[in-house]
């Protein structure tokens, strides 16, 4: 038998709730596996999709190629942070817990810091395995020190920034995912939104031909700009650089959550 | 439940029952009365239509550009001055004509006959970046003989030629292409080609040796004048080495090749009032200063440059099609996919499909009424923001870039099926939300099936091979219905879906079946999924 503990409404509490919250749902860690999987999936398809036959020029940056699975891994990822919140709303707990823990900035805050917690954990595991699968199938495909490839590894600084930049561009993803839905509500209308802001960008620059327009809608987009952290090797024909691309996305992200949080604060739960 | 000889009584109005009208009139009220689901439509059409004339501005002021560094090959020695908008053809659609042209006039039927004896020519050095030149020809290279309405570029014609790698041909129009004697020419082995006009219809014939022919083919070319320009001519389309390197897209060279053909044996019949030939370069080919005809006795030699053939898009150095402008597709496409998965999980998540099937308990039915109204809408969705965007995005277009011209027809397809396309993705998301039950999973589903494909196939970190069966296998595959220009067999040029013909590995329809298919599929795992479960 247990002590009854004062109630408290401390960031301690707050975080220990969101993390019970979430562990305690069933969809949480079976969507974050199935983020896992087909991350290194997809990243290890696109490794054997490919090859560099003696005598052929390949411009091809295996670090990407190996990565290409974050591509796909980042709408689960999405789904996940988006239902962290929305579920809340669509079961009619969000009443509960606003009540239970009335400072609603730190609901948010504790919710973000235990879904990205959680989501830099998957990643982490997701961008290791794939780099791993990229390195094996790799080497096999004529991607050799032969052919001017080293294999991967991560104690190559470009590799490892590629590899730790994807984890956190998932973990950005996410908290970009948490502040739209914190602001709209629905599950159905967020993940609309994010996989929108996420897939449009590349898809509309592609068509609009005029160069400085591309490159723009390239640089403000959130995975155009967020994944050039991938890069590895021709650097300078990237739209923007690595590191501000990433500080693109979570320009993105501190947006989404700080419009979240207003409007929590805001409207009645 | 009546039994025996007596009449039953039948009710004027059968109130209660779960006809099918009825259902769709339900459905259709749930759909109009949540205000949500109406902005979403709003939003759907707006995004559709706003996007598409964002990519109609974006793309024609390229001009302004400083260079064409957004990937693709280089395009030597085509800057926005020159761009001009490429003749059309008798089909209304974008064409080449350009060519060396030894012409007569003929008057009413007859017929010309020719020997060619040898095709040559010569192509850009690879080393010298379109500089120099080196002997060799272009897979297409082309010289014969051609019955053309007037010297009018775009004008209709038909024509038998023996080409570089393709052997003997007969085409007309731009786009017809029929296959002849195949091999090479070379002295040795000659090729006598004959065309033969009587009326509107002109009739291909080849032989090897002169005396035993075989006809290729006959065209009818509607409108074609009472007197028409014959004769010889000789083109070479442009030189192209494209690599498609591993990872990296495509990078080479776009230079001017040219071939020169030997004729002896001309043999004219009918009436040929002028009785001398005329030599003349016809279309953009005055601008090469390529072309010239040389006659030694019965011998013409003939040299041109330039192509008769369709034009393909991104050829010329700032075209657009009208694909660019159905862009908003996509983001319409996610707006219906929201809304239709949540004309489902709404009726889970408020406990309504439970009023729902108690009220009509053929389960089949209810998610067919839903399919019904659900694509019902998105059609009409779709059909006003795709005719909205074509329409207006080529009127904003037009004037500062030439937009790429195709048939009316093609138009129709490409509005029509953006409309279809955008319907049967709704449904398909129907019922994915009818198996899944929950908005985020269903959505995130339907979004990561059609649309992340094509995503995933414009990337350049995938090989064309890969993206070619992502392109054929998922629903992704439908966008082939937005293709503005087909594949031309008779036209070498990069054929890639990110490129500016967006083309893609499956004809229209058959990409669209794909979708269909899917759409099926999951509406009859909806089906079961719906009925065996309660609810």
């Amino acid at each position: 038998m247990r002590l009854p503990v004062p109630a408290s409404t401390g960031s301690a509490e707050a975080l220990h709730a969101e993390w019970t919250k979430t562990r305690t749902v069933a969809s949480t860690g079976w969507l974050l596996l199935a983020a896992i999987a087909l991350t290194v999936a997809v990243g290890a398809a696109a490794a054997a999709g490919i090859s560099c036959p003696s005598g052929v020029v390949c411009q091809v940056d295996p670090a990407k190629v190996s990565l290409t699975g974050i591509d796909l891994g980042q709408a689960v990822v999405a789904m996940v942070a988006v239902l962290a919140i929305s579920n809340e709303y669509s079961t009619g707990m969000i009443r509960i817990t606003l009540s239970a823990m009335p400072r609603r900035a730190v609901v948010l805050a504790a919710k973000a810091a235990v879904l990205s917690s959680v989501v830099l954990a998957a990643g982490t595991i997701a961008v290791l395995a794939s780099v791993l699968a990229g390195r094996l199938i790799l080497s096999g495909h004529g991607f050799t020190p032969a052919h001017g490839y080293e294999l991967l590894s991560l104690s190559n600084g470009p590799v490892l920034r590629a590899a730790a930049g994807s984890v956190l561009y998932l973990g950005l993803v996410a908290l970009l995912s948490l502040g739209v839905a914190t602001a709209v509500r629905d599950s159905a209308v967020a993940i609309g939104i994010v996989l929108s802001l996420l897939y449009l960008f590349p898809i509309v620059a592609n068509v609009v031909g005029n160069a400085h327009w591309h490159r723009h809608l390239e640089q403000i987009g959130p995975m155009t700009a967020g994944l050039a952290i991938q890069a590895t090797t021709d650097l300078t024909s990237l739209p923007i650089s690595p590191w501000a691309g990433l500080g693109v996305l979570a320009a993105w992200a501190a947006a989404a959550l700080l419009a979240g949080g207003l409007v929590l604060r805001l409207r009645d739960a | 439940m009546t039994a025996g000889t007596v009449t039953p009584y039948r009710p004027g109005q059968q109130t209660g029952r779960d006809g099918f009208a009825q259902l769709l009139r339900a459905e259709w009220t749930k759909f109009r009365t949540v205000r949500g689901w109406v902005i979403g439509l709003v939003v759907a059409v707006l995004v559709m239509l706003g996007l598409g004339l964002f990519a109609a501005v974006g793309t024609s002021s390229s001009c302004q550009s400083t260079s064409g560094e957004s990937g693709g090959p280089a395009r030597s020695g085509q800057g926005c001055s020159t761009a001009s908008a490429p003749p059309v053809g008798p089909g209304g659609e974008a064409v080449s004509d350009s060519f060396y042209f030894v012409r007569q006039p003929l008057s009413g039927n007859g017929s010309i006959t020719v020997r060619v004896t040898s095709l040559t020519g010569l192509i850009p050095s690879r080393n010298g970046a379109g500089t120099g030149t080196q002997p060799g020809l272009v897979p297409w290279a082309k010289a014969g003989i051609i019955i053309k309405a007037s010297t009018q570029p775009g004008s209709a014609y038909a024509a038998m030629m023996v080409t570089a790698d393709h052997g003997v041909r007969m085409q007309d129009n731009f786009t017809g292409d029929t296959a002849g004697q195949p091999g090479a020419v070379t002295a040795s082995d000659p090729r006598w080609l004959r065309l033969t006009r009587s009326g509107n219809t002109i009739a291909g014939y080849d032989s090897s040796d002169g005396t035993h022919w075989t006809q290729v083919g006959t065209v009818a070319l509607a409108g074609l004048p009472p007197t028409v320009q014959a004769g010889l001519f000789a083109t070479s389309p442009a030189y192209q080495a494209i690599s498609e390197s591993v990872g990296g897209g495509e990078n080479g060279i776009i230079a001017p090749s040219q071939d020169t053909a030997v004729f002896d044996h001309v043999g004219l019949s009918g009436t040929w009032p002028a009785g001398t030939w005329t030599g003349d370069n016809i279309g953009a080919a005055d601008a090469s200063g390529i072309g010239g005809y040389h006659q030694a006795g019965d011998q013409f030699t003939v040299t041109g440059s330039g192509d008769i053939a369709p034009a393909v898009p991104g050829q010329g150095a700032n075209d657009v099609t009208v694909a660019a402008f159905l862009v908003g597709t996509f983001a319409g496409l996610i707006a219906m996919i929201v809304v239709a998965t949540m004309f489902i999980t709404a009726e889970y998540r408020r406990g309504l499909i439970r009023v729902t099937l108690a009220a009509s308990p053929r389960r089949g039915r209810v998610l067919a009424a839903k399919a019904v109204v659900i694509g019902a809408v998105a059609f009409v969705a779709g059909l006003v923001a795709a005719a909205a965007a074509v329409i207006f995005g080529t009127q904003l277009a037009r004037g500062r870039v030439s937009v790429f011209a195709v048939s009316w027809l093609t138009e129709v397809r490409m509005v029509v099926g953006t409309a279809a396309l955008v319907a049967v993705a709704a449904v398909l998301a129907l019922a994915l939300g009818t198996m899944l039950r929950r908005s985020a999973a269903a959505v995130t589903l339907a979004i990561v099936v059609i649309i992340v494909p094509y995503f995933l196939s414009l990337t350049s970190v995938l090989p064309i091979g890969v993206t070619d069966w992502i392109l054929r296998l998922t629903p992704a595959a439908a966008f082939a219905i937005q293709q503005p220009v087909p594949q031309y067999a008779q036209v070498t040029a990069l054929y890639s879906p990110g490129g500016p013909g967006g083309y893609f590995p499956l004809a229209p329809w058959a990409g669209f079946a794909v979708l269909c298919g899917w759409a099926a599929i999951a509406v009859a795992l909806a089906l079961v999924l719906l009925r065996r479960r309660d609810v």
